[in-house]
Order: C-alpha cells, then sequence, then structure tokens
C-alpha cells in the first residue's frame, strides 16, 4: 500500500526519513544535497510527526547535534556532500566509538578540496576504510535509484539500531538530483518515549531509580578496556560481514567478463552489459549494494568462473583495491572511470572492457 | 572557653589538604594537620573545635566536599 | 558540651550531596571545578530534577564530570556540548539540560557552537568555568589567558600585539537576543560561593520558562596552570582575573 511519485533522489530520501518515523534532522546546505533540508522545512513535519527540523551553523555542529540526539535514544540523520563530509568526520567517529546510531547521507561530488559540484564517486576510500581517526567501520549502502534512496533511508535507520553505529548512504550527484517514480512506503510512527527507554535501555533519557546513570561517550583513558572496545566494535562489523552483506548479480550466470560498479556508475554498466550481450560478449554486472561489508565472498566465487574483472567507478579507482582483495590475484582486475565530475558512457566502459580486460 | 555550638567531620582519606578551608573559617577553627593522609596530603581538621560555631563556610568552598557540618540546635 | 552531642544527625547542617558518585574527583587540591560541581549537583538534588536531567561534559579538565555527577550524561566532542545539548533539548524538552565546558572548549575550538546556541535561544543552561588557561593538557595559554599571563606556550607573558586579546566571550553573548540570563561569579569564598549556588537556581528555575538560553561564568583557578599554591591561586584570581572579568550579572531577565 505505497504511494508512487515523482521525485529526486534527495527528496525521497528526505520524504522517506519521516515516513521511517525519525525524530531529528539536522543539516546544514551544500550542494548537491541542499534538497533534503529544503524538502524537510517544506513538509514541516515538525507539525506532522512531531520530527525535528534544524539547520545548523556548520556540518560540525549538525553531526554534533546528531550526536546528542542519538545519545538520547532518537532516531536522527543528517546529509551532506563531499567536503562537509569531512567536516562531519570527526563527529561519526566519535558516534562510532560511542555506539551511536546515525544515517548519514553523502551526496557526493568530486573532489579533492571543493572540487567540482558535480557527481563522483570519489569518497569511497572516506566512507569504507574510516575516513574518522580510530579504528572504526560504518555500514555503507551504496544507492542506484531513486527508489533505493527511499528505501535505504528505512533500512539505514534498521541497521544503525540493530548495531548501533552510524549509517552511511553513499550517494552521488546524479543519485541525488535526478527525477524517478518512488513507491514510497507506508508511514511507521516515531517511538514514544517510553518505548525509546525500553528499546534502548544506553540512552540518556533521565537517570531513574531503577537504574544506572547512563554515559554516552567514546572515552576510555584505560588503554585495556578500550582495547577490549575496539575488540567489541570489530566483533560487530564481522557480524555485519556476516549477516547484513548485500549485493545483486546482473547477468552473472553464464558471464565470461564481469564489471563491479556501485551507485550510478552500476546503473551506467547494466547499460553497457545489454550492448555487450548484443555483440555476443557474456558480461555480468555485480553491484555491491553494501559497500561496507563489502561483497567479498560473492567476488572471490565469481573469479572462479569469470577471465577478469572491471571495477568501474565515478574515481581514480578505489573500490578496484577491494575487488583485488576478494579476487586475491587469480584473474586480472583493473579499473575504469572518469573522475572530477565527468561521467563516463556505457560505450566509453565497453570500450575500456575490451581493450584492458579482453584484449589485455 | 566559649560554649561549643558546632563540629565538622572530615572525611580525611579524601581530602586533598588545598587550604581553601581556612581563609574561610571566621573563627579559626580549621587548619592543615601536620599529619598527612594516606595520599600524602596534610589534611583539614579542627585545630580550636572550641570555636567552631556550625557555620558550614569551610564546607561550602571544599572543591572536594569531604566536610561535613553539624550545629547545635539551640531550644532554649 | 562535648563534640559527641554535636555530631548528631539531628544536628546535621551541612553534607555532601547525595548526587556526587563514590568516585573521588580527578581535579587538582583547590581547583574550583570541584566546587562548582558541588553546587550544581546540590540544586539539581534540591529541585529534585535527577530523573530530568541530562548533562553535557566536554574536553578539558572537566571531561571526566561524568564520573562524578550521577545523573545521564554525554560526553561531547572538543567544543560541541552546545550542539549535543540543543538536539538533546529539542528532541526531550521535558528534560533539564546543561553543558559544563572550560574556556578552552567553549571560548575557542567551540566559539561558534556557543555563539550560535545562545543567538538561536537554545533553552539550555551552559555553565562556563573560565580559569585563563589550558589546564589538562599542561598549561597552555587560552583564548582568556590575561594580557601578559605566563603560560607554556606564551612563556614570556600573552604579548597581544602577537597572540591577540582575551576574549570575554561572556559579554559578547549577552548582547544575543537568545540569551536570557548572562552572570559571572566565582567560588574562592564562602558568600561568592552561595552566591553562585542562586545563580545555578535562577537558571534552572528559568529553564523550566522556555525563555532561551542561561550562561553562568564561574572565574576560578588553576593553581597546577599558574604555578602558584591553592590559596595564593585564588589570591592572585581576585587581584588578577576580577579586574578583567568583573563579577556580577550581565544580563537579568526583565520579569
Amino acid at each position: 500500500m505505497g504511494e508512487l511519485r515523482l521525485m529526486k533522489g534527495n527528496e525521497a530520501i528526505a520524504e522517506a526519513a519521516v515516513r521511517a518515523g525519525c525524530d531529528g534532522y539536522f543539516g546544514y546546505p551544500i550542494t548537491p544535497q541542499s534538497e533534503v533540508l529544503e524538502y524537510l522545512m517544506s513538509v514541516k513535519p515538525y507539525e506532522t510527526t512531531g520530527m525535528v527540523v534544524l539547520q545548523a551553523e556548520s556540518e560540525v555542529s549538525a553531526i554534533n547535534m546528531c550526536y546528542g540526539g542519538a545519545g538520547c535514544g532518537k532516531m536522527v540523520m543528517t546529509s551532506s556532500s563531499s567536503p562537509g563530509i569531512s567536516l562531519k568526520m570527526e563527529g561519526i567517529s566519535y558516534m562510532a566509538g560511542a555506539e551511536l546510531p546515525l544515517l548519514i547521507l553523502n551526496v557526493v561530488r568530486g573532489g579533492p578540496g571543493l572540487g567540482t559540484i558535480q557527481p563522483s564517486q570519489c569518497d569511497y576510500f572516506q566512507a569504507t576504510k574510516g575516513g574518522g581517526h580510530g579504528d572504526y567501520r560504518l555500514y555503507v549502502l551504496a544507492p542506484a535509484s531513486v527508489q533505493e534512496m527511499a528505501d535505504f533511508a528505512k533500512l539505514g535507520f534498521e541497521m544503525a539500531y540493530k548495531y548501533r553505529t552510524p549509517v552511511m548512504i553513499l550517494s552521488d550527484g546524479i543519485i541525488g538530483q535526478m527525477m524517478e517514480k518512488v513507491d514510497l512506503f507506508d508511514p511507521i510512527p516515531r517511538r514514544t518515549n517510553e518505548e525509546i527507554i525500553k528499546t534502548c535501555p544506553w540512552a540518556t533519557t533521565g537517570k531513574t531509580a531503577n537504574r544506572e546513570r547512563n554515559i554516552i561517550t567514546s572515552l576510555d583513558l584505560d588503554s585495556a578496556k578500550q582495547e577490549k572496545h575496539v575488540f567489541d566494535l570489530d566483533a560487530k562489523y564481522k557480524r555485519m560481514q556476516a549477516e547484513d552483506t548485500r549485493f545483486e548479480r546482473i547477468m552473472c550466470d553464464d558471464a565470461e567478463y564481469l564489471l563491479v560498479a556501485y551507485g550510478s556508475s552500476a546503473r551506467i554498466c547494466q547499460k553497457t552489459v545489454d550492448v555487450a550481450r548484443a555483440e555476443g560478449i557474456k558480461l555480468g554486472l555485480l553491484r555491491p549494494i553494501t559497500l561496507f561489508p563489502f561483497p567479498t565472498d560473492e567476488i572471490s566465487k565469481l573469479a572462479g568462473q569469470v577471465k577478469g574483472m572491471l571495477s568501474v567507478e565515478m574515481s581514480l579507482g578505489q573500490m578496484v583495491e577491494d575487488v583485488r582483495l576478494a579476487v586475491n590475484g587469480k584473474i586480472p582486475v583493473e579499473h575504469y572511470g572518469r573522475t572530477g565530475g565527468m561521467i563516463h558512457t556505457p560505450a566509453e566502459v565497453l570500450a575500456a572492457l575490451k581493450s584492458i580486460i579482453i584484449g589485455g | 572557653m566559649a560554649k561549643v555550638k558546632g563540629a565538622i567531620v572530615v572525611e580525611v582519606e579524601r581530602c586533598k589538604g588545598c587550604g581553601v578551608c581556612e581563609p574561610a573559617c571566621p573563627q579559626d577553627v580549621i587548619k592543615l594537620a601536620k599529619e598527612v593522609n594516606g595520599k600524602g596530603y596534610n589534611y583539614a581538621y579542627m585545630q580550636n573545635p572550641e570555636e567552631c560555631t556550625g557555620c558550614a563556610n569551610c564546607a561550602m568552598v571544599c572543591p572536594d566536599a569531604v566536610i561535613t557540618v553539624y550545629r547545635e540546635k539551640v531550644s532554649q | 558540651m562535648e563534640m559527641k552531642d554535636i555530631i548528631k544527625p539531628e544536628n546535621l547542617v551541612f553534607k555532601k550531596t547525595s548526587l556526587f558518585t563514590e568516585k573521588p574527583l580527578s581535579y587538582c587540591p583547590g581547583c574550583g571545578h570541584g566546587t562548582v560541581h558541588r553546587l550544581i549537583l546540590e540544586t539539581i538534588e534540591e529541585m529534585g530534577l535527577q530523573a530530568e536531567t541530562i548533562g553535557v561534559a566536554p574536553v578539558g579538565c572537566s571531561v571526566l564530570a561524568y564520573e562524578f555527577m550521577d545523573i545521564d550524561m554525554q560526553q561531547a566532542a572538543h567544543g560541541r556540548a552546545p550542539a549535543l545539548a540543543t538536539a538533546i533539548k529539542r528532541l526531550h524538552p521535558e528534560k533539564f539540560v546543561f553543558t559544563y565546558q572550560g574556556d578552552g572548549d567553549l571560548a575557542a575550538i567551540g566559539t561558534a557552537e556557543t555563539i550560535h546556541a545562545c543567538n538561536r535561544g537554545e533553552n539550555i543552561i551552559i555553565f562556563f568555568v573560565n580559569n585563563g588557561i589550558y589546564g589538562m593538557t599542561g598549561g597552555q595559554m587560552a583564548p582568556t589567558t590575561l594580557p601578559g599571563m605566563k603560560t607554556s606556550t606564551s612563556p614570556f607573558g600573552r604579548d597581544t600585539e602577537i597572540m591577540g586579546n582575551p576574549l570575554k566571550i561572556t559579554e559578547l553573548v549577552a548582547h544575543l537576543p537568545g540569551t536570557y540570563y548572562v552572570t559571572r561569579n566565582a567560588v574562592h569564598t564562602p558568600a561568592a560561593a552561595r552566591k553562585a549556588k542562586k545563580a545555578i537556581q535562577k537558571a534552572f528555575e528559568y529553564q523550566k520558562l522556555n525563555k532561551g538560553l542561561c550562561f553562568l561564568e564561574f572565574v576560578s583557578n588553576c593553581n597546577s596552570g599558574w604555578k602558584l599554591p591553592p590559596v595564593k591561586s585564588n589570591e592572585w584570581m581576585v587581584e588578577n582575573m576580577f579586574p578583567y572579568y568583573p563579577l556580577g550579572d550581565i544580563k537579568v531577565p526583565s520579569l
């Protein structure tokens, strides 16, 4: 019983957050994701669901507002684009350390520095390998459609609470800005304070006589305790790998060659697969949906089947390193992609496949 | 000899011997002991207990909240 | 009359608030932090707000404030306490929310968070302990270090030509329409501490009114950083800090 609408990706995720029962959004404008905050301000969820929407004075402040809200057990979200995400990294590290649930959207633009406002996938390393300081990981979802922007808001919150961890939706300027039809899920009511106290017994909801005080912190000056804490975090990340690795296989069953691509690039590569198959090349596409945990096992299996893999990313090649680790030298793995806000075409990808992998 | 009206109890092992209580005492009662506690601090004590009025000034400035104050209730 | 006749429960006039945890305070001997902690906790206890209060600890000497206060607390990144408190209060408007911050945290790295929380009129309390130095990291120059004052990063004294001037951030936030009550106190004498407690009580009362941010500065000492014995450091504070940071109300509600 959904509701069908034509929406931008940025609008879809904002609407989905409200429907998912989000308690608070804290953001700061930056292209190409400002529609998230604009949409929320225009639909005024504070008058309907009671969700708080606040434009902070900076990305730094916005992420720390999320820390405060999440520390109370509230379902919180922020969004930004690459340079703003860099500013949020301190807070993300603290939230990972303090084990706070958070949904964070990165609508990636070309970098480094101020870079460009055009789409890119150059923040893969930052999203999956840390970004902030310390031994931590984010659960990273890569939507490839406006529909997934909406669906992953709900899924992202679920994962954030399942693992008490920040979850990043690693999108890009194409998915954020383009309009597609989206089937919106039915609204879920926000949790009551009583429900939060029950489901988040760790949250700072006010120390009552029946429990010890709750402390939200990422600090432990006792190194032995801190090491144990990091080991516990690692166990959580391993559980994510075992239980919540997500990917999509497209024409992989009989594939002799494989493209590996996520998000917008996967949409482009889907067309490349069609064109290649029309030419008689048995090409498949493996689309990682979670970038962390990475579908290492699936790619490792496919390495026993195909002759070569091409990681196609709108960057200089970042995910290709994880593909190579999964393949572990069994077959050739190369990268192709445009960067700096340029977007490769299906034909360019096919030409690259022919010259680098098939002919290489 | 002045009539005893007040008294303090110092939690000796938690006292850090900062001495901030000394100038706060209007009766010159509280002083730092020559002896030290387990942490090596010269802890506060009542040198002239008979002068204590139980005004709680020492407790009001004690950064470690180690002083408990009692004052006789005058019923007559 | 014997001592044992006086020391009995019915004669008790002052004892440590039950909202202190068992953990001994980690502050240096004579540090004003302990006294400010105590006055805040006494107020929370006397007003019966333990279950209604959420505090935010900073980075600095009071980074471990949550170890000593028996209330729910969050520990913020350096300077970000007002951002945390903003969200906590907005998501839990029925709670009493405060931050506890030092001068480096509040008036240097966290200046933006401080000013914007004040300017938005967040309905929270900011407790600001100003001792003119970075104590925890070993006595470096702070935004509030006095002209000529020696620190480990201004070893020949703060040269305002090179290092800029001390920031009177309390006067600054008093100008903002979002602040409701702005006052500066100290806790070095019984009279000052009692006055400071009255200010803390008012701030908690005002939070019920939803009229804006209460900003309470406490000019304090740092005997380790200032390299003075505790009592001497209080005297130095009176002679040097008070002329630059005068005690008293800066903005009072027009009731």
